[in-house]
């Protein structure tokens, strides 16, 4: 099968363990990850005003992309990517009047009318591969591995585009039983860490970047499974800050849920880049022989 | 009236007809031969220039032009030395637009994105309006190539922007304000210099300018008088011309120097 | 970095330290207006429960907290609302919008607040002024969003 699929700025650069882990598993599921030939960043974030529709522009030319490859569904990995289209995409159907001034507006495009669907790669996996074929597919089960899920923001709020019901939301709980790891309930799987204001507000987002931490850490999680790069960012890469300066007491590991299923498939540890996530990531999953140690 | 315009030796090119029709200069409304590029127009017209003239051949970059014309909406552009006066046209040059432009060291710059980004941070304010697509005289899709490096793509980034004349024009437009060109130059020298792999025949050609494989030549070029200079221009036994439309395989019979 | 121009702290817990004069000339109905313009929501149906502020994971640091915000906004205090921190801390999570027993939409409103600054031509956040070292490590998803919700 192939899908259309919109890969985002940070998934070619800091992101590339999301990105290849993501092509590779679903290629061992027999899906066939076909980026967009022309893309442009998505924005990140959304406008929250009627009247600013120039920042609609940038995902809703990203959707125009996939409906001139043909496709009827985009699926995106990228938390970030994926609630920037999804809420342009309800824009575009939803709103005549806002649809038509961006349509006049990008004169230079084909009109849009929100025919693609925007899906998370999460959902996808529940919807197109099915919890059975994927329990089927895992040669290395992560057993033992106490994974607590991180969906964060973007993936469930607001409730219009969220992959599941935030309350009682299921999907990332099952992928994770599914690849055989021990589901930790993470009573901060909602919370926000921060986001952009990591930069502008640097001490805000570390505070509460440790304060979620910590919630996983509680309840006995080995790591913290998350498909965002911005969030991996403040979580991951700035975790030392929360240990020293913001009261974590100890350190989680975090991990893509892509690079969770590439190991839990027997993919080659290579292509999981761990040289660019938490550095205990790595050295977690050779402690549990999930992945075999490298001579550096 | 209508004359002929001899172009080369024996070829007529074109029949030029001067019909005077109005132009609009900054507001201001003059009569010129309709034939005239807008440069030529705005000489004719009384104007000179000592800014906003280069190359007058559509590389320079330095005669960027914006006009509209009557009845429409839409800003148009080109490049005054390449483009053709219209009857009514409103048109300024804006042959300097104030860009930010970063100075950096080349041998200390590393080949990654992040030099980029760290040299030009307000690139991550593009919101894709086009706008910078849209008035490039070069066709060059602009919006793409920033999108490009956004997202490291250099490779890309150095293909899309490799028609760019560096008139600036897609930064007077930018919503971001931003100048594109700048950053793009500053990505191809990088990939140019640093990423894409060198040629392999390039340096033997320099080894052998080095070794002297063309000194006799030369030597003879610089003691020939002019008649002499002018046969071997000229002629088409002297010098072997490479034919329009020739296919890629296409080699002088003469290959002493290759 | 700078957050610009914040003239003075107001405190989170400012009812137990700050007097703010309201009468009929402080209330700036223009400002109220605008705000629900922009955001399409209705300032009135805020109920001052403080659910918001409970639930905001910047709260800590910002001068007023949402509800405040909301309360002031609702009085028209433009320039107290627009002096302080709070719409530049918000990281537009949407944990008050989901969890408003109103069904009010914080983030747009906070959104509303941030353009009516930003589309004078002020910027809350200078992007040459973000540290070489954060560029080398930070997604650009974070520069994205960053100065598309706090550069003009
Ligand atoms: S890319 Fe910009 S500077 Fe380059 S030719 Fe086009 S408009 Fe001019
Ligand atoms: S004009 Fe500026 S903001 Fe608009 S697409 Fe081009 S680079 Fe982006
Ligand atoms: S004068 Fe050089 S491009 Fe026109």
């Amino acid at each position: 099968m192939k899908v259309s699929y919109y890969p985002g700025c940070t998934l070619k650069t800091k992101a590339r363990n999301l990105e290849d882990t993501a092509i590779g598993a679903l290629a061992v599921l027999g899906v066939e990850l076909v980026e967009l030939p022309r893309w442009n960043c998505c924005g990140a974030v959304t406008s929250l005003a009627q009247d600013d529709l120039l920042h609609m522009l940038a995902p809703v030319r990203d959707l125009i992309r996939a409906k001139e490859q043909g496709s009827d569904k985009l699926v995106t990995i990228c938390s970030m990517c994926y609630n920037t289209l999804a809420r342009a995409n309800l824009l575009m159907r939803n709103d005549a009047e806002k649809r038509d001034a961006l349509n006049r507006f990008m004169d230079e495009e084909p009109d849009y009318a929100g025919e693609v669907e925007v899906i998370h790669l999460l959902n996808f996996i529940r919807d197109e591969v099915g919890w059975d074929k994927l329990r089927a597919a895992v040669r290395r089960p992560l057993t033992g591995l106490r994974v607590a899920p991180y969906y964060g923001c973007t993936l469930v709020r607001p409730a219009e585009v969220a992959i599941e019901p935030a309350v009682d939301a299921t999907v990332f709980e099952k992928f994770i039983e599914a690849l055989g790891a021990q589901l930790v309930h993470n009573p901060g799987a909602f919370d926000c860490c921060g986001s952009y204001q990591i930069l502008s507000h640097p001490k805000q987002a570390l505070a509460a970047s440790a304060e979620l931490l910590g919630k996983a850490k509680n309840k006995g999680a080995d790591v913290l499974a998350l498909s965002c790069p911005l969030c991996d960012y403040n979580l991951g890469k700035r975790q030392n800050e929360l240990v020293a300066d913001h009261g974590l007491e100890s350190k989680l590991p975090t991990i893509y849920f892509t690079q969770l299923l590439a190991v839990a498939l027997g993919l080659d540890s290579s292509l999981c880049h761990f040289e660019l996530n938490h550095e205990g990531t790595r050295s977690l999953l050779e402690e549990r022989n999930l992945i075999s140690t490298v001579a550096v | 009236m209508s004359t002929t315009a001899p172009i080369g030796e024996d070829k007529i090119v074109a029949k030029v007809t001067s019909k005077h029709v109005p132009i609009y200069v900054m507001g201001k409304r003059y009569d010129v031969p309709d034939s005239l590029t807008i440069m030529k127009a705005m000489e004719y017209a009384g104007y000179k220039f000592i800014r906003g003239c280069g190359c007058r051949g559509g590389i320079c970059g330095a005669c960027g032009t914006v006009y509209k014309k009557p009845d429409d909406y839409k800003i148009h552009v080109g490049l005054a030395c390449q483009t053709v006066v219209q009857e009514g046209m409103h048109l300024t040059q804006i042959p300097f637009y104030p860009a930010t432009r970063t100075v950096f060291d080349y041998e200390q710059t590393p080949a990654v994105a992040e030099a980029v980004f760290k040299a030009y941070p307000e690139l991550f304010r593009c919101v894709a309006c086009n706008a910078c697509t849209k008035i490039c005289p070069m066709d060059v899709p602009v919006m793409d190539y920033v999108a490009a490096i956004k997202r490291g793509d250099f490779e890309k980034a150095t293909e899309l922007s490799f028609d760019c004349i560096q008139c600036g024009l897609c930064a007077s437009r930018c919503m971001a304000e931003m100048a594109q060109y700048h950053i793009a130059q500053m990505v191809r020298r990088i990939y140019g210099g640093k990423i894409k792999p060198k040629a392999t025949h390039l340096a033997v050609m320099v080894d052998n300018v080095k070794a002297g494989k063309f000194k006799d030549g030369l030597e003879q070029l610089k003691k020939a008088d002019v008649a002499t200079l002018k046969q071997l221009y000229m002629s088409k036994d002297a010098r072997e011309i490479e034919p329009n439309m020739s296919e890629d395989e296409w080699v002088p019979t003469n290959n002493a120097y290759l | 970095m700078r957050h610009g121009f914040a003239p003075g702290r107001i405190c989170s817990h400012w009812e137990d330290q700050m007097r703010i004069l309201i009468n009929g000339r402080t209330v700036d109905e223009d400002f109220i207006e605008r705000v629900e313009e922009i955001s399409e929501q209705n300032i009135k149906r805020c109920m001052q429960c403080g659910t918001c502020s409970a639930s905001c994971p910047m709260e800590a640091d910002m001068d007023l907290s949402p509800r405040v915000v909301m309360h002031f906004t609702q009085m028209g205090l433009r320039d107290v609302v627009q002096g302080a921190n709070t719409v530049w801390i918000c990281a537009s999570c949407h944990t008050c919008e989901a969890r408003c027993p109103r069904g009010v939409d914080l983030p747009k409103i906070m959104e509303a607040i941030r353009l009516l600054t930003l589309r004078k031509n002020k910027d809350a956040v200078d992007p040459r002024q973000l540290e070489a070292t954060v560029i080398d490590e930070a997604p650009q998803a974070a520069m994205v969003g960053c100065f598309r919700k706090l550069t003009a």
